[in-house]
């Protein structure tokens, strides 16, 4: 099955960015495709590579990043939420005169209709929220 | 729009009240997108969602941008369906008249105003998310 994840927020402070991240891992043991994963509201907190957990505890937006990575997931956050919240990439902070961006590897940013085309094209589109 | 032979039905279901997180007004962002897309848009409005409804709003107290005028433009987006949830009203001591009045046009009867607004009950609601293809919560 073809699936659409969305997020909506923040690592730690919520569950939902960990119950996806479980639920992503078992969706592909299991062989099904995820079409992307979208962040929004506070879950654009999830993709700052600034982010700096104790040592003994998980790191979310890595765990993320290494899924993105070993299994080519689109993890896309949203532009309008991330710019309020502080989360850019460099052309987003080039264009909005900031001194640096802090978006993880594996992480883009975009707009909403990608939320939408995932509600489209997918099987099922999936909410972890409050 | 290279998925414009898809249509589905997007409901958005709208909980929390306006002002005290932000999700009624990102709710509100996404509820703009989709219809863009042409899609089959309907909104929910229940618990305290209802009060995302209120007539008068006023936020210059609270420093908050009142966004409540937005939900009139809803019409224009060709978005019809409005759900109010009736127990949630009724639990909040509200009736339709403190609600804003929401309308669409309808172009096939001479663009007569037609209201948007449905007043359902709940186990009636369930059946129409039932029938949806994608149900968003905020």
């Amino acid at each position: 099955m073809k699936l659409g994840i969305l997020i909506n927020e923040g690592p730690y402070q919520h569950q939902a960015s960990d119950t996806a991240l479980q639920y992503v891992k078992a969706a592909i043991e299991k062989g099904h495709e995820i079409y992307r994963v979208f962040f929004y509201n506070d879950g654009v907190n999830n993709a700052t590579r600034l982010a700096t957990p104790p040592q003994d505890d998980r790191n979310i937006t890595k765990e993320w990043s290494a899924l993105a990575k070993n299994h080519g997931i689109d993890l896309v956050v949203c532009v309008a939420a991330a710019q309020r919240r502080g989360i850019l990439d460099k052309g987003e902070a080039e264009r909005n005169g900031k001194d640096s961006d802090n978006i993880e590897e594996g992480f883009r940013i975009s707009g909403l209709g990608q939320l939408v085309e995932a509600g489209i094209q997918s099987d099922r589109l999936i909410t972890f929220g409050d | 729009m290279s998925e414009d032979a898809i249509i589905k039905k997007f409901m958005y279901v709208n909980r929390k009240s306006p002002y005290g997180t932000i999700y009624a007004l990102e709710s509100l962002e996404v509820v703009l997108i989709t219809a863009a897309f042409d899609q089959e848009v309907s909104l929910t409005f229940t618990d305290d969602g209802v009060y995302q409804l209120m007539k008068d709003q006023k936020t210059d107290g609270i420093g908050m941008k009142n966004f409540s005028s937005t939900y009139a433009a809803l019409g224009d987006y060709e978005i019809k369906k409005i759900f109010i949830d009736k127990e949630s009203l009724e639990e909040r001591g509200l009736v339709l008249s403190d609600l804003q009045e929401l309308v669409w046009e309808d172009e096939d009867e001479d663009y007569a105003e037609k209201s948007s607004i449905n007043l359902v009950s709940r186990a009636d609601l369930s059946k129409i998310m039932n029938e949806q293809d994608i149900v968003m919560s905020f």
